[in-house]
């Protein structure tokens, strides 16, 4: 499935703007989408990614609402009920909790509990991640939740195009999509042409980035950035590193993960969240359970620490960095002690 | 209905015949309900009785946390803070609030409420470390009894209310205030947090302090009740409505609500009717959203001039007072300056220290691993280390 932009179209320069993009396309062509949340009309969004919405469409179409996540998310699922398409705006991570019930125990599980006669066709965008300061509650990587509860689809994009490929197929999904938005990609840029047709990206497909021979790093959203340039730096260690973006966690791309395992033979998986209950414990569980025999090593993570977010002056500490990606990298080699630096 | 209709049926006839039971609200709702206008105690016959002390205690603090906002917000422009959210405009709910409170009660602020916290006695640094960024709270919330400052809006507010309730319940009379905006009474947490309370008689105060906007969204998209303070008689609890800006009617608002709830009276809900005047955060802005006609109404009814016509009609606004409270509060920012413009010692190991109160095997893997990686820069080869955080463009230019 493509979508023309007309030649029209501002190009847009970054991540913020492509989003802004899709919700604009998503729009103007199904009458049924509605945006919503906490500042998203007359300011834009903290992060001016609803920018002109409520000007182009009305402020029936992209409303600020009242500062409540259950109701936002709560009412959301009732509109769903009566056909629209509501997609709601969490304004940071941290402030998403509030409407977990309404998450787990209705967007869920709505389509299951009515044996499909009540689809949830409802995008909740969230800026997740790290990386850009921020005081305590603004830089939780939330995945993991997300992640254990069935019935959700789990999307992040780390790219510029993704940003709107993946956010149109999430609109379109008919089933509820969690859209985490790396919030230190929003002011990364693009060659992006508004000229060419921009792809809707399908949910559930992973893409390999960059192609190497002797071990594959499989990471998603603000990671694959770390990863990539991780790749390039491992060239002069001799290390030919194949880099996975994963772009939706749920539904997960066995497929494209496995086959590029079973071709290096060695998997790290980076993510910044933390490692333990992270999904990087999930995914090595996989590769485990289906290449167990093309490994040469044992399947690594690289991850946040396992404590609450680092206070903005201690994150770099925190978040997995290039050298802590190469670092793991080289235990893959069998000579090496891969369980050197334990604490016991 | 047709079998209701039918003739003859003799089934309940007597009830419907008659008129529906009586019906009786359980709480006579009149008592609670607030002022119909926002109590006011400055450019009135009854300023007369104010004690002329707290007067002059009431423009310390004004005087002195409007500096310390002008100086913090100063701080983020020279990237000392992460982020400041400046409570410029609304000093006088800040200080009244620290006023209002004895040694033994407990404040529980919001991350606009560095003021309340620093008006209690609080470090001024400490009160900002959470805004600098070297740690999530810069005090032992114990030593002036005054709980982390709150990020997740209304969320602080049932804690209030437990504590509080927990505190009757050990037989002490200890009192404990809340703080939260306009924005914060829409949340959940407010609701639950104003039911417990007033099905409790826990002893506590809630101080909505509206100041106009949640960030962009102005009060009229935030409620459609009468008035903040009206949300209260839904509950069971009193509901006043205070002038914001004017500090002696905050004060004597709040330490009535405060004594009230010390004897056994239960909760009250406090709206106090003020302003923003600078953006929400310096990451703000505002004029996206209002006209600057609008501020400088507000900036016209400001709570220090109030106050200082006050003074000055007791000829209580002398040289020496005006001198003396000014150089207090420069003093204040000067030295907040100068330990602002100091670099934090950090410590990153700090991270694996009280995740737990017993740290985890996978904890002390993870911190033998930082400590790998800190020694090897400390060694003098920066590259080991560099790129271990931080977004890939920050790390690598
Ligand atoms: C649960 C939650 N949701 C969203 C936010 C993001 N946020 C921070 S401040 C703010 C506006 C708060 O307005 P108000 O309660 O009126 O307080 P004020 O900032 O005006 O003092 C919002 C939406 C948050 N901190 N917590």
């Amino acid at each position: 499935m493509t979508t023309t932009v007309p030649a029209t179209a501002r190009k847009p320069a970054t991540m913020a703007q492509a989003l802004t993009r899709a919700l604009h396309d998503a729009m103007a062509e199904d009458p049924s989408v509605h945006v919503m949340g906490e500042d998203v009309g007359t300011l834009g969004g903290v992060f001016r990614v609803t920018d002109g919405l409520a000007r182009e469409f009305g402020e029936d179409r992209c409303t600020d609402t009242a500062l409540a996540e259950a109701g936002i998310l709560g009412t959301a699922v009732g509109m769903a009920m009566y056909g629209l398409r509501p997609v709601v705006e969490m304004q940071f991570d941290a402030f998403a909790y509030p409407a977990f019930e309404q998450l787990v125990s209705h967007v869920a599980k709505m389509r299951n509990r009515t044996r499909g006669a009540l689809p949830m066709p409802l995008t909740i965008r969230i800026p997740y991640g790290g990386g850009i300061g921020g005081v305590e509650h603004h830089s939780d990587s939330s995945e993991a939740y997300y992640l254990a509860t069935p019935g959700l689809q789990v999307v992040t994009p780390a790219t510029v195009e993704d940003a709107y490929g993946l956010l149109r197929a999430a609109i379109a999904s008919d089933d509820p999509v969690v859209f985490l938005e790396p919030k230190r990609l929003y002011w990364s840029k693009s060659d992006w042409s508004p000229d060419a047709p921009a792809p809707v990206a399908p949910l559930g497909r992973a893409e390999v980035r960059r192609r190497g021979s002797s071990a594959t790093l499989i990471t998603y959203g603000p990671s694959l950035p770390v990863c990539m340039e991780a790749a390039e730096a491992a060239r002069a260690e001799g290390w030919d590193l194949e880099v996975v973006d994963l772009r939706s966690l749920m539904p997960f791309d066995d497929e494209t993960v496995c086959a590029s395992v079973r071709r290096t033979g060695r998997a790290v998986i980076v993510h910044e969240s933390n490692g333990f209950g992270g999904p990087g414990g999930e995914i090595a569980a996989r590769i485990t359970e289906r290449c167990f025999h093309h490994l040469e090593a044992p399947v690594l993570r690289v991850a946040g620490f396992d404590i609450p977010y680092a206070p903005p002056m201690l994150e770099r500490h925190h978040l997995p960095g290039v050298d802590r990606i190469l670092d793991t990298v080289a235990r893959l080699q069998w000579e090496s002690d891969w369980t050197e630096g334990r604490g016991e | 209905m047709t079998v209701l209709e039918q003739p003859g049926s003799s089934r309940n006839k007597s009830s419907l015949a008659g008129p529906p039971p009586a019906w009786r609200p359980r709480v006579d709702p009149a008592p609670l309900l607030p002022d119909a206008a926002p109590y006011r105690l400055l450019g009135t016959d009854a300023a007369a009785r104010l004690d002329s002390g707290l007067l002059t205690r009431l423009y310390a603090q004004l005087v002195r946390g409007r500096r310390y906002n002008a100086q913090a917000t100063a701080l983020t422009r020279q990237g000392r803070l992460a982020v400041y959210p400046s409570s410029t405009g609304q000093e006088a709910c800040e200080v009244a609030a620290a006023l209002a409170l004895e040694e033994r009660d407990w404040l529980f602020p919001s991350y606009r409420d560095t003021l309340a916290a620093v008006a209690r006695g609080l470090d001024p640094v400490q009160a900002l470390t959470l805004l600098r960024g070297d740690w999530h709270n810069g005090y032992d919330p114990h030593e002036h009894r005054i709980a982390p400052l709150c990020t997740p809006l209304a969320t602080q507010l049932p804690h209030a209310v437990g504590l509080a309730h927990a505190a009757r319940l050990k037989g002490d009379d200890v009192v404990a205030l809340a703080m939260v905006g306009d924005g914060g009474t829409s949340e959940g947490d407010f609701h639950e947090a104003l039911n417990f309370a007033a099905l409790w008689q826990a002893p506590v105060v809630f101080l909505v302090q509206n100041n106009g906007f949640a960030i962009s969204v102005p009060l009229a998209k935030q409620t459609a009740a009468p008035s903040l303070a009206h949300k209260a008689v839904g509950y069971g609890m009193p509901g006043r409505l205070v002038d914001g800006n004017d500090a002696p009617a905050v004060h004597e608002v709040l330490t009535e609500a405060v004594e009230r709830a010390r004897g056994g009276g239960g909760p009250t809900l406090v709206e106090a009717v003020t302003y923003r005047i600078e953006a929400h955060t310096n990451a703000d802005d505002a004029t996206r959203y209002r006209a600057d006609s609008e501020v400088e109404t507000w900036r016209a009814h400001d709570p220090i001039a109030l106050l200082e016509h006050e003074l000055e009609a007791r000829r209580l606004l002398t040289d020496e007072l005006v001198g003396a409270t000014r150089d207090g509060a420069e003093q204040m920012a000067a030295d907040l300056r100068e330990r602002m413009n100091a670099d934090p010692v950090l410590d990153p190991m700090d991270l694996f220290n009280h995740v737990y109160a017993e740290q985890s095997s996978q904890l002390r893997e993870q911190a033998a691993q930082l400590r790998a990686e800190l020694d090897a820069e400390a060694a003098g080869h920066p590259e080991d280390a560099a790129g271990t955080g931080g977004s890939a463009e920050e790390a690598r230019p």
